[in-house]
């Protein structure tokens, strides 16, 4: 029973680094970059949806509003934070990696570090140090087995909205003809030029798309662990790279896998081995899957062309 | 003799200036240092730049020539801090002479992070692209935790050394007798350390990192790395040995980022594994990118105004990380955006006929 | 000297009386009496040679950015209302504050000290959090500069610095003090413990705790770390604790990441207790906490911004109406700290021409017979020792309907 909800956090808190890794690889598949800023956008999602919220219950919902209508503002407010992040995305990219497109990856890599700096300052000049207690989107929990086995309504949440993620960007890259446009340019962006397909507003819709998941993210993520301040976003950044690396950078399933099998690592490793060395831990077993399969767990192995 | 220069190479000729440049600031920095003109702010910031210094030629060496993109750099600094500072502690009651303390901690910080980076280098090489990226960095996690866990004692029957897995020991289990010192205390770090590292040792070290690192990129070895760096199939397919070179160059890069880390040890009193973390191998990162892949007196330039800069902005107090950033992305935009670049380079023609210069603009292009 | 003890608290506290009535305070009637209630001090050797004099230049180091922001912008804040009070009393001895940032980390620390000496500063107030402070502290002791940290409270830091006091408990006497109490009140508890093993503060408390349980032969069933970088999620070590038995959860730990323990155990259902240190002190003032998980939460505090003195309450006011936040205790150990540095000063009857050295050594002559009463001290005398730690009994308080109550 211990082994279940040790393994329900695991999958919850892969679930969140899922999400993020999605945002991560999209872009990476796209930009060819590692847009290091992905995870301080979180944290701006996180800002955004906690003042919204705030707004709303102390001057629009009464008292004591119905279930229904808080349920609806805290909906509004989500969408509101995805749209903040996805124009905030849209910014980023056009001020910031635009002008380095046709420079090095490692150029725009460094770009993207200081555009991480930016908004943790800004987010600190603007918010205060002080954490900000996010208070959860749903509450209470889910007792199974006579009480022995407990589940927030949070882990649940977080565990669907990563599978519906999931499974929505895989048909809409599938299907979709901006789906289409966004693989046509991660296979070849000249070649994609030629066929019509206009690049530039493909990357910046690869950038909305990724920032608005990662406000999605931010927002699960708070409520999963609800403190809210400027750094909130650095190390789940760092967590969903290696979980985006660990399925395969480019590969949506990959990344969904990844997340899933980091977060279920990391609980399992903390519960029986050692919280001291659950970290370790799951570099180690990240470093012993990539040298077995190089190009992560479902990545495409690319031959070399001479 | 004029002759003799006219015949040199330009990559020659940049290694001289090179060479002369640093040889020359640090004279001028000492006639400064002894007429009184440094304020307290730069004599403390002296020793720290000769660590960075040595440590973004080190990357640079990883990055830059080897082309392989290393995002753990910062753990070889830990793992050469904490086993220069071992080494100087148990000596201190042995060795009287503070030299030699810093030679002999700069040796076994050197050849520990060597040690390391071979361990690290074998299955690394393998990987190539952000997979290898990833891999430096989980390596440089894992030694962060395990110096985390790391319990360290010395007394006069020797060394003592523990693990603490499991959270329950604390430098109390190694047992030391009363005159024993407690080196590293966990994940508290080294703390009570004799601060003996001198900016004179820090610039002989730049010195030999430097010569260590254009000599080994001149000679035979780091053309053949380079090749392995263009076209690593071209490369294998004339015969050279791939893995061989590849950690060769790895290996050189880690013991020299190991000395930088001794170094940086024995000059802070209080030292912890979380210092070298990700951020610090992103911050040698940036200082290399910023100077231009390959170009080491870029490195040396771009360290020194990068680390300056941010103690120069202390005069905007809460803004001072906030203008760090926005300096730093203009500068990327400024030096690496193709309009602007040409803008400059036509500005100054005569840099783009130096082929370093070429080399260091084009930045990033090899880490594809 | 002990008539002018009297005859000094006796002045000390008419003089109190007047700075409260400026500050606008409105006396209440509370049950402290006017003098043990306000910072302003008792000043034991003002008999001491010579008029203090002139303008102080303190520095202040603490992390102003980056993530442990929150505590050195709190000691920022609370030291310059301290300071700007002083100066307000017009008295012969004005002080002048200068903060640097370095951003938790010793390397920065340390420029940041360098900065400071580089502007003139005489005494230090810092630093803020211990790390820094290991690495500063050799510095200011080579040079004799006389150093207060506020809320750096590593036994290390004082330990073997003539020059280095605190305001704060050391680590040491926290942890003992903790298992006394939890063994003296509680039955038999099953104690896990939680701790951040990459804090010097988190595992100083940590070791000495366990060393006293284990000599008064408690159990622990449970020991769980995280560090800075896995701050954020605790559900894996509170379902081993769960699974361990524990009834009791000692948390040698700030309270940011308490406030996610509470959150967490809240949602998974486990309702141990949960002892906290004086790290625990400021769980009420997270913004959007639900403070009613913190109900029957045990902590050692020093301070307490719901205190109805009138000095907790006047600087609460004042640092409310400034930086639109209540102060927590990193703050009310910084505005004693200006107070205490004030009263050294005027004890030791320093002027401010004199050299860094001059300054230090008398006020480490000052220090011996110093007591102050301020914010963190429950109304009782703070004085210290040789080694710099302050004797304050750290005291044990429930958290009940929202306030603090001494079970």
């Amino acid at each position: 029973m211990e082994f279940l909800s040790y393994l329900i956090n695991g999958i919850s808190l892969g679930s969140i680094y899922a999400i993020i890794a999605l945002g991560y690889t999209m872009v990476y598949g796209i930009a060819k970059m590692l847009n290091f800023a992905h995870g301080d956008v979180i944290m701006v999602g996180g800002y955004v949806v906690f003042y919204a919220t705030n707004f709303a219950r102390s001057s629009l919902l009464g008292d004591n509003p119905s279930a229904l209508a808080s349920g609806l503002s805290t909906l509004v407010c989500v969408i509101l934070a995805m749209v903040v992040c996805g124009v905030l995305g849209v910014i980023i990219e056009a001020l910031a990696y635009k002008p380095l497109r046709r420079a090095g990856s490692l150029a725009v890599l460094i770009t993207a570090i200081g555009v991480s700096y930016f908004l943790q300052n800004a987010a600190q000049l603007l918010f205060g140090a002080n954490p900000k207690n996010f208070t959860p989107v749903v509450s209470g929990q889910l007792t199974l087995f006579g009480g022995q086995l407990r589940i927030s309504f949070v882990a649940l949440l977080t565990i669907v909205a990563c599978v519906v993620i999931m499974v929505a960007l895989t048909l809409f890259t599938g299907r979709s003809k901006m789906g289409k446009a966004m693989r046509a340019c991660s296979e070849d962006q000249g070649a994609a030029q030629l066929m019509g397909i206009n690049v530039n507003s493909t990357i910046s819709m690869t950038f909305a798309i990724g920032s608005a998941l990662a406000a999605i993210a931010g927002v699960l993520m708070c409520s999963y662990s609800p403190v809210l301040q400027p750094t909130t976003g650095s190390m789940p950044g760092i967590k969903a790279f290696t979980a985006a690396v660990f399925g395969g950078i480019g590969s949506i399933p990959g990344a969904f896998l990844g997340g899933i099998l980091l977060g279920i690592i990391e609980a399992i490793a903390q519960a029986y081995i050692s919280t001291q060395l659950s970290n370790a831990i799951l570099f180690a077993v990240l470093i012993v899957v990539l040298l077995v399969k190089p190009s992560g767990l479902l990545g495409k192995y690319v031959p070399e062309k001479v | 003799m004029k002759q003799y220069f006219k015949t040199m190479k330009t990559a020659t000729k940049v290694d001289y200036a090179t060479y002369a440049g640093v040889v020359l600031a640090f004279v001028i920095v000492m006639l400064c240092q002894s007429m009184g003109l440094l304020s307290r702010s730069i004599t403390g910031m002296l020793v720290p730049i000769c660590c960075y210094i040595c440590m973004s030629l080190s990357l640079n060496l990883t990055v830059g020539v080897l082309g392989e993109l290393s995002l753990g750099h910062a753990g070889f600094m830990s793992v050469g801090a904490f086993t220069g500072i071992i080494t100087s502690m148990c000596l201190s009651a042995s060795v009287s002479s503070e030299l030699v303390r810093i030679v002999l901690s700069l040796v076994v910080g050197t050849i520990f992070a060597a040690v390391v980076g071979l361990v690290v280098g074998i299955p690394v090489l393998r990987l190539r692209g952000d997979y290898l990226a990833i891999v430096t960095l989980a390596f440089g996690e894992i030694i962060k935790d395990i110096i985390n866990c790391l319990l360290v004692g010395w007394d006069e029957r020797g060394l003592h050394i523990a693990l603490n897995f499991d959270g329950t020991k604390s430098i109390d289990s190694l047992g030391l007798s009363e005159n024993g010192i407690e080196i590293i205390k966990g994940a508290q770090g080294a703390s009570g350390n004799d601060r003996i590292a001198t900016f004179v040792v820090g610039f002989v070290l730049v010195m030999i990192t430097l010569i260590v690192v254009l000599n080994l990129v001149r000679s035979r070895t780091g053309r053949a790395v380079m090749a392995i760096r263009d076209n690593r199939i071209a490369a294998e397919s004339v015969g050279i040995n791939v893995t061989k070179y590849k950690l060769i160059a790895f290996v050189t890069s880690a013991a020299l980022a190991g000395a930088a880390g001794a170094l940086f040890g024995l000059n802070y009193s209080s030292v912890s594994a979380a210092q070298f973390d990700f951020n610090t191998s992103i911050l040698v990162l940036v200082y290399v990118v910023l100077g231009g892949l390959g170009n080491m007196w870029g490195s040396i330039i771009a360290t020194v105004v990068l680390y300056v800069l941010p103690e120069a902005l202390r005069q905007f107090s809460d803004y001072r990380m906030l203008v760090y950033a926005i300096v730093l992305i203009l500068v990327m935009l400024a030096t690496h955006n193709p309009i602007l670049r040409s803008f400059f380079t036509r500005l100054f023609r005569r840099e783009k006929e130096d082929g370093s210069a070429v080399r260091a603009v084009k930045g990033g292009g090899s880490h594809e | 000297m002990k008539k002018t003890r009297i005859l000094s608290l006796a002045m000390t506290g008419a003089l109190c009386l007047s700075l409260l009535a400026g500050c606008g305070g409105g006396n209440g009637g509370t049950s402290e009496t006017p003098a043990s209630g306000t910072p302003a001090a008792e000043n034991t050797s003002s008999a001491a040679a010579g008029e203090a004099s002139g303008t102080f230049t303190i520095g202040m180091i603490g992390p102003l950015t980056g993530g442990a922001a929150i505590y050195g912008t709190a000691v920022a804040n609370a030291a310059q209302i301290a300071v700007e009070e002083i100066n307000a009393l017009g008295g012969p001895v004005q002080l002048e504050l200068i903060t640097q940032d370095d951003t938790n980390d010793a390397e920065t620390a340390v420029n940041a000290y360098n900065n400071l000496m580089d502007q003139g500063m005489q005494i230090l107030l810092g630093t803020v959090t211990t790390q820094p402070a290991l690495a500063v502290v050799p510095y200011t002791y080579d040079e004799r500069v006389f150093t207060l940290t506020p809320s750096g409270s590593g036994d290390d830091v004082i330990e073997g610095n003539d020059n280095v006091y605190q305001v704060c408990f050391t680590d040491s006497n926290q942890g003992t003090r903790s298992a006394q109490y939890i063994d003296e009140n509680f039955e038999n508890p099953q104690i896990a413990i939680i701790y951040k093993n990459d804090d010097q503060y988190s595992q100083g408390i940590r070791d000495n705790f366990v060393a006293e349980a284990e000599n008064r032969g408690m159990s622990i069933v449970y020991e769980g770390t995280f560090t800075e970088a896995s701050q954020t999620d605790f559900n894996n070590q509170l379902t081993a604790a769960q699974s361990a038995g524990a009834d009791m959860i000692f948390l040698p730990i700030y309270y940011t990441p308490a406030s996610v323990i509470l959150t967490q155990a809240n949602a998974m259902g486990y309702e141990p207790t949960f002892f906290g240190v004086d790290g625990m002190d400021g769980i009420l003032t997270v913004d959007g906490f639900d403070t009613s998980l913190a109900e029957g939460v045990y902590l050692l505090t020093p301070f307490s911004a719901d205190a109805e003195d009138e000095a907790t309450q006047a600087f609460v006011t004042e640092y409310q109406s400034r930086f639109e936040d209540i102060p927590n205790q990193f703050a009310a150990d910084a505005y004693d700290g200006i107070y205490i540095i004030y009263e050294a000063i005027q004890a030791a009857g320093v002027t401010s021409d004199m050299s860094n050295e001059e300054i230090c050594d008398a006020l480490i002559a000052a220090m011996g017979d110093l007591s102050v009463v301020g914010l963190t001290s429950a109304g009782s005398e703070m004085t210290w020792d040789d080694n710099g730690a302050v004797s304050k009994d750290p005291a044990a308080v429930i958290i009940e309907n929202g306030v603090y109550v001494t079970p």
